[in-house]
């Protein structure tokens, strides 16, 4: 028997919104919606390391922490607080974003990424990961690319792009293929699955994880640009003028002049 | 056959590809991987002949040799003192570079500088590790009394200045403040009470509004209404 989705189509993902720029004080920081999973990610960084030996002085270390907030669940509240399956999903999207970055520049030191999900409707650690790919890139570090991710599912050997909760938790044979991929590349920095699946259908599965992180890497780009838009209008001159850093204090006779100025 | 796939002044994420062909150059920001040129930071495109780079638009502040800094002294140590430079790594003070006068071995260095002090000092070097060396020799390199504190983005402290230092010496007139701006983001501001929030609220107004123009005459606007005085014209005024 296979299974008929409802409401849109095999290889349509949910309605994705994306921002950058979102949290005041992170140095990066990054929203995406998709469906009903809300991810926010904040950057922190590059900033001092602690404990000292954790120092890499050869390069800058990534840290990630996957949070999923207390009321984000479907009914039940989920415990606060690092669990086993938080802490793994930290990791994997550790390694998800690494191979992008380049942290050369800043022996010694780390880059926080703490993703938190207010709201979650299954592909949440899809939607950390672009979320912390907006924020790293908001942060203004040095990447090679961004990462897209989206999870590919498959109910009873039909293959369906982007699974919802309910989806996930049909009764029948259900797999989900969780993947990240470098856009220009296609390479694969997270691949992960849950569930049983032929060899034919993970094949065709990356093919429609192909086409469907298209869709998410332009949605990605234009919260970026959105943010950044306006200061294409900056004039550039000024941008390198950087020569007179620090500007000695007022001679003494225009500071006088200023302060009759104002009686 | 080379194509350029960008203008000038576009603004670019990581992973775009910016012009295609060997007849172009990568500079700052950007990557070659086969004959394509790619951009490696978010930025802003600027192409100089050849050269493609990109001019960053956020991100923290990294030492570089021969930047002015304000910087807060954190610590103490046998030969100087230690300073927080705003960015992921601290800097080095010693004794000999740390004031115009002699300062003995073994002296008290809280008598000099205190943790907590903010000071203005110069990067001497950064070493690949990124050891960072400071001096205080020289002109304008002090420690700073009283005023107030403002943060800006590092990558704002060029429009906070102005072209040759339009912008800051406008405020500086306008408000009869003294004003430091550090190459670090920390710009200090001491003057009368009413007239460092003006000049604080000026700078902020910069950094939120750089990018839309008539920038300089927004602010001289701003100065004039609540300084309630006629500012004179700045010799510099590309606007």
């Amino acid at each position: 028997m296979t299974y008929k989705r409802e409401g849109r189509k095999n290889d349509e993902p949910r309605k994705i919104i994306a921002k950058a720029g979102v949290i005041p004080r992170a140095d990066g920081s990054g929203y995406f919606k998709i469906g009903n999973t809300e991810a926010y990610a904040a950057v922190y960084g590059p900033r001092n390391l602690f404990p000292k030996f954790k120092q890499d002085p050869k390069k800058g270390i990534l840290r990630c922490n996957y949070n999923m907030m207390p009321f984000s669940g479907m009914g039940n509240r989920v415990r606060p607080g690092a669990n086993r399956r938080s802490k793994e999903i930290s990791m994997v999207t550790e390694k998800a974003l690494a191979p992008v970055l380049d942290l050369g520049d800043y022996p010694n030191s780390v880059v926080d990424v703490f993703i938190e999900l207010p709201q979650t409707d299954a592909g949440s650690r899809c939607a950390g990961i672009c979320a912390a790919s907006i924020a790293l890139a908001d942060a203004g570090l040095t990447m090679k690319d961004l990462v897209c991710s989206i999870a590919i599912g498959s109910i009873n050997d039909t293959l369906l792009v982007d699974l919802d909760y309910d989806e996930e938790a049909y009764e029948g044979s259900v797999a989900d293929i969780p993947l990240a991929v470098i856009p220009r590349t296609g390479e694969l920095t997270l691949l992960q699955m849950d569930g049983v699946v032929d060899k034919d259908n993970l094949f065709k599965a990356f093919e429609l994880g192909k086409k469907a992180i298209k869709i998410i890497y332009e949605v990605q780009k234009n919260a970026l640009k959105d943010k950044y838009k306006q200061e294409a209008s900056i004039k550039t001159g000024k941008a390198e003028d950087k020569s007179s850093a620090v500007k000695k204090e007022e001679s003494d006779e225009s500071k006088t002049a200023s302060k009759e100025g104002q009686k | 056959m080379s194509e350029l796939l960008t203008k000038d002044k576009d603004i670019v994420v990581p992973g775009e590809i910016l012009a295609v062909g060997m007849d172009f150059l990568p500079s700052y920001g950007t990557y070659r991987e086969g004959d394509r040129i790619i951009a490696n930071k978010l930025g802003l495109v600027r192409i100089d002949g050849k050269v493609v780079k990109l001019i960053s638009l956020s991100g923290r502040y990294n030492p570089k040799r021969g930047d002015t800094i304000i910087g807060n002294v954190i610590d103490l140590a046998i030969s100087g003192w230690r300073i927080d430079t705003n960015s992921a790594y601290s800097a080095m003070l010693s004794i000999k570079d740390a004031s115009s006068e002699y300062i003995a071995r073994g002296a008290d260095l809280t008598q000099y500088y205190d943790i907590g002090d903010l000071v203005v000092a110069k990067i001497v070097n950064v070493t690949s590790q990124k050891l960072v060396d400071l001096t205080m020799r020289g002109p304008g390199l002090r420690k700073l009394d009283g005023g107030r504190v403002v943060n800006v983005n590092t990558n704002k402290v060029p429009r906070v200045i102005g072209k040759a230092g339009s912008m800051v010496t406008m405020i500086k007139r306008a408000t009869g403040c003294n004003i430091v701006v550090g190459q670090n983001g920390i710009v200090w501001v001491q003057g009368e009470p009413e007239m460092e929030i003006c000049a604080v609220d000026a700078i902020k107004m910069i950094e939120k509004d750089s990018h839309i123009n008539g920038l300089t005459n927004r602010i001289k606007a701003y100065l004039e209404k609540t300084t309630g005085k006629k500012i004179d014209t700045v010799e510099v005024s590309s606007q």
